[in-house]
């Protein structure tokens, strides 16, 4: 266990998927992300933590940009995936989702059944060629999201049927099926109970061998348990974004140190 | 801190003993419940009270009182040249049949040994219904090779006949009314024990076509159940699309700006507006503008679909507003484009609520009387109008109409079929509200 | 981390268990001041006192890990509280082995007020003694006042005790040069001496663990040594 934690420090050395830089969020009148620089690195759990309303949600839905259907809403700076500005007039969000996928903080299973569920994004997008390949991937998210042996037997059902945390877990199915990459997490356990939490937390870790994965979370201990670099985001900024083990540790701003020792909410 | 900020605890009683402030609110309590049984009771009452006058009134239209004759359908009177030609036989006319008719109901009155002081010969043929030579005659055209023989006919008796075999006309009535006597119906009753006058269920009068003023027992909601029909069909297939659109565009697509706004009040406006409101505009645009015929279920379901539109709308936008916006984002998420969240997710969520709004909507439309007067629904037409599409623009009625023209009528018979069509709409309308039930259980939500 | 925590439960509890560091710390502090004094006066009672203490030292170290580790399952510190958690335990661990030295003292004690005395050496060891009780004293108030200066001046302290471990480690060695018989009490005197020196490092690392608590990192280990004992050689020179 201690040896995963070591290892993982190696993560700082990977190479950058997003880079933004110089953020600006409105909502209307009100500034609601400052000025904000983050790089997330390739395969690596990053964690947005701060108080409600500190913009961590909003700038996490600026990185597929599910901000745009809000109209008041109003993004500047640049944000880069692969060194290409998806704020560009060019880029299509709906291509965008394709390859930034997201799970929410609510499971929100379509009512329909587990299996359509999951093929619902490759349908939409044209990914498979024929009903065999879309077996073939509908199975092969169910495994990635340890739902598969679950699920097997009764994929004809609906997905609502599940329980909340085998709900959520076909959600980050159905967002995997896509194979985006990166995943969009808004505060995905916190409808879950700690089981179902713990599952999902340790989906998370595998699926960083794979995706880069950027979750919102209001437990710290959370973050402290999946990431392997936290932000921390207060009134709008960024207040702090480095390894979290130093950030939970030994903080350097303290403004975190006050938020992760629980003494400003 | 905290331990130091509450309010000292007050002395307690017992909790066995019930504290008069306790008391108080108790009694508060029963007496409101009590005001709502009472209210309650006052709406069941109301619609006890209406349904009971409806029925009472009504039920007895779906059975008519019939005579039924052995009758010798005379060749020499029917089919003068003996060729049995339908063409040539046209030419008699029903009063030929009335005399065959009259002459069939004496004779079995005579075979049967009943002898009624007083009455005439006269007496005895208005027993018949004005409609029955209609009748005949049309049995006969449809099938010539029946003339020079003796068949059983079943003919409808007069209206007054029909209302004293289901309580309406009495003797002490009967003396003061000029068109029945006494006698006509101390030989009904006879007739009624030979088993000549029978009572039996009214098909006639859910398939029949509306008569005139001194026939109430020939009249039926045929043509006004086919007009309502045709009608509904037309809401349907113009209101369903538009309304759906509208509303999906409003609800999803629509900028949130001064002109939406204005459009959605002004939506919630057109569904307050008074139905004869959109009666004249359907007059002056439909008819005087567009020069589509009077009385046609054209013109009529064009009314109510403009009437019935908003009040589609609102519920429909209530439908879509209420799928979860879980949902949307979670198609949103995946990469989904708008119009296809809104096709794959969106609507199918909302349809038992769009449904269910639409067959209100429908109902409410099914209902509607005062737009129909104004264009020229209330006329008398007996004629079934043809099969759409053509029929759309033959003139036919409306059964909410129908029910307001016979309650103008003088006869007292119409007052019991204004009821028996009375029950006709409320059975359709009930139909309908129950498929709206059924919908919203059907597809109950599922997220 | 002057401001309180939202939950004030938590407060309380890392107030309690660094109060009962504090009272640890005192009780030491009194042992190695009683075992210095039954040393110099070769008071047998007192040293049979000190001996007797350390137990209910051990027992408040038992119970400041308890304590501590309810902390940590219960609140999950994290940065300074989870520091101010780690620090409890380590300088309890301090203590507790500082409080065994002092009873080792008094149980040479016993054994020395047997024998033979060696003049100057109960004094020379109640003066070190004294200075280490000075520097745990030290650093504890700096623990209390997370005060990093005086915690570095505690580190810098810790070389007087050194050489006056290597100042008595001579003399010990002149004394048995001198005499044989004087080999056995002052074989017992060095291990005496060495302890204390030990002490002095156990109030190093407790100043150590002030500076880590407060900065988040290890001080350098540029502490300057002056124990020239393993560099003098055993022919003493």
């Amino acid at each position: 266990m201690e040896d995963m934690r070591l290892a993982d420090r190696t993560a700082s050395a990977r190479e950058n998927k997003i880079t933004a830089r110089g953020v600006q969020v409105y909502y209307g009148t009100n500034h609601a992300i400052k000025d904000v620089d983050v790089d997330i690195a390739d395969r690596t759990v990053t964690a947005f933590i701060g108080p409600s309303g500190c913009g961590k949600s909003t700038f996490l839905r600026c990185l597929n940009r599910m901000n745009d259907t809000i109209p008041i809403c109003r993004v500047e700076g640049r944000i880069e995936i692969d060194g290409e500005d998806i704020y560009d007039k060019r880029v299509d969000p709906v291509q965008l989702r394709a390859r930034v996928g997201m799970v929410f903080q609510k499971p929100n299973p379509f009512p329909k059944s587990i299996y359509d569920n999951v093929a619902y994004g490759p349908r939409i997008h044209g990914l498979t060629r024929n009903r065999a390949e879309l077996d073939e991937v509908v199975e092969k998210s169910l495994r990635r999201a340890a739902l598969w042996n679950e699920v097997k037997d009764r994929l004809t059902s609906p997905g609502t049927g599940l329980s909340g945390g085998q709900q959520q877990r076909l959600c980050i199915a159905r967002a995997v099926a896509t194979s985006p990459e990166v995943l969009l997490m808004d505060e995905p356990c916190s409808a879950l109970d700690p089981i179902a939490t713990a599952q999902v937390e340790e989906l998370i870790d595998e699926l960083r061998e794979n995706f880069s994965v950027v979750i919102v979370t209001h437990s710290m201990q959370q973050a402290a348990r999946v990431s392997q670099r936290t932000a921390f985001f207060h009134l709008g900024n960024l207040v702090e974004f480095g390894e979290t083990g130093q950030i939970f540790t030994n903080p350097r701003d303290p403004r975190t140190e006050a938020y992760i020792t629980g003494r400003i909410g | 801190m905290t331990d130091a900020s509450l309010p000292t605890t007050p002395h307690r009683g017992s909790l066995i003993e019930v504290d008069a402030r306790t008391r108080r609110r108790n009694a508060a309590e029963k007496r409101f419940r009590l005001y709502g049984l009472v209210a309650l009771g006052i709406g069941l009452a109301a619609l006890v009270i209406l349904l009971t006058s409806v029925l009472s009134n009504g039920v007895s239209a779906f059975r008519q009182t019939s005579l039924v004759l052995e009758m010798n359908l005379d060749a020499a009177v029917l089919d003068k040249k003996g060729n049995r030609d339908p063409e040539e036989m046209k030419k008699v006319t029903t009063i030929g049949y009335g005399k065959l008719i009259d002459k069939a109901l004496k004779e079995a009155v005579a075979a049967k040994g009943i002898a009624i002081e007083g009455l005439t010969d006269k007496d005895v043929a208005n027993m018949i219904s004005k409609e029955a030579a209609a009748q005949v005659r049309e049995r006969v055209l449809s099938n010539p090779d029946l003339v020079g023989e003796t068949v059983t006919v079943k003919v409808l008796a007069n209206g007054r006949i029909d209302g004293y075999l289901k309580g309406r006309v009495t003797m002490q009535s009967a003396e003061r009314d000029s068109n029945v006597t006494p006698n006509q119906l101390r030989l009904a009753d006879a007739l009624m024990a030979e088993g000549l006058l029978v009572k039996a269920f009214n098909w006639d009068f859910i398939t029949g076509p509306d008569a005139s003023e001194l026939r109430p027992e020939a009249s039926g909601l045929g043509v006004a159940i086919l007009g309502s029909a045709y009608m509904m069909i037309i809401v349907l297939i113009l209101s369903l699309p538009i309304g759906v659109a509208a509303s999906i565009y409003l609800e999803e697509f629509a900028p949130k700006n001064r002109w939406t706004d204005l459009i959605e009040v002004n939506i919630s406006n057109l569904a307050a507006v008074p139905s004869i409101v959109f009666g004249i505009l359907g007059l002056a645009i439909f008819i005087n503008f567009a020069g589509l015929p009077q009385s046609a279920p054209i013109v009529g379901g064009l009314v109510l679909t403009l009437m019935t539109l908003p009040r589609i709308i609102i519920p429909t936008r209530a439908a879509l507003g209420a799928v979860p916006p879980s949902i949307r984002e979670a198609a949103l998420g995946v990469g989904a484009s708008k119009m296809q969240t809104i096709f794959h997710h969106v609507l199918p969520l909302a349809m038992p609520g769009i449904l269910t709004g639409m067959i209100i909507g429908l109902a409410q439309a099914l209902g509607e009387t005062a737009p129909l007067l104004l264009i020229g629904m209330v006329a008398f037409v007996r004629d079934f109008p043809a099969a759409p599409p053509e029929g759309f623009f033959d003139p036919a009625a409306a059964l909410p109409v129908q029910v307001y023209n016979w309650t103008q009528r003088a006869d007292p018979g119409f007052a019991e079929r204004a009821s028996g069509a009375i029950i006709v709409l409320l059975v359709f309308l009930l139909v309908m509200n129950a498929v709206a039930i059924l919908l919203r259980n059907r597809f109950e939500r599922r997220w | 981390m002057s401001e309180q925590h939202i939950l004030r439960a938590f407060d309380r509890d890392l107030e309690a268990v660094q109060g009962l560091v504090m009272r640890m710390g005192g009780m030491v502090e009194t042992a190695i001041l009683d075992a210095a004094e039954a040393l110099a006066a070769r008071d047998e009672d007192m040293a049979e006192k000190v001996r007797a203490g350390d137990k209910a030292i051990d027992a408040l170290e038992e119970k400041i890990n308890e304590e501590t580790a309810r902390l940590i399952a219960l609140r999950a510190p994290a940065a300074s509280d989870l520091r101010t958690a780690l620090s409890v335990l380590k300088i309890a661990s301090s203590l507790e082995r500082v409080g065994d030295f002092a009873k080792n003292m008094a149980k040479r004690t016993t054994v020395l007020s047997q024998m033979h005395d060696i003049p100057g050496a109960g004094g020379a060891l109640k003066r070190m003694s004294k200075a280490v009780v000075q520097m745990l004293s030290d650093a504890l108030d700096a623990y209390n006042s997370r005060d990093v200066a005086l915690a570095e001046d505690v580190r810098a302290r810790d070389r007087e005790v050194d050489q006056m471990y290597t100042a008595l480690f001579r003399e010990f060695l002149t004394h048995m040069m001198e005499d044989p018989r004087n080999i056995t009490p002052c074989m017992h005197l060095h291990f005496i001496a060495k302890n204390i020196e030990r002490m002095g490092d156990h109030a190093t690392t407790i100043s150590e663990q002030v500076i880590y608590l407060v900065t988040g990192a290890m001080p350098e280990e540029s502490r300057p040594k002056a124990d020239s004992v393993t560099t003098a050689g055993i022919e003493g020179k």
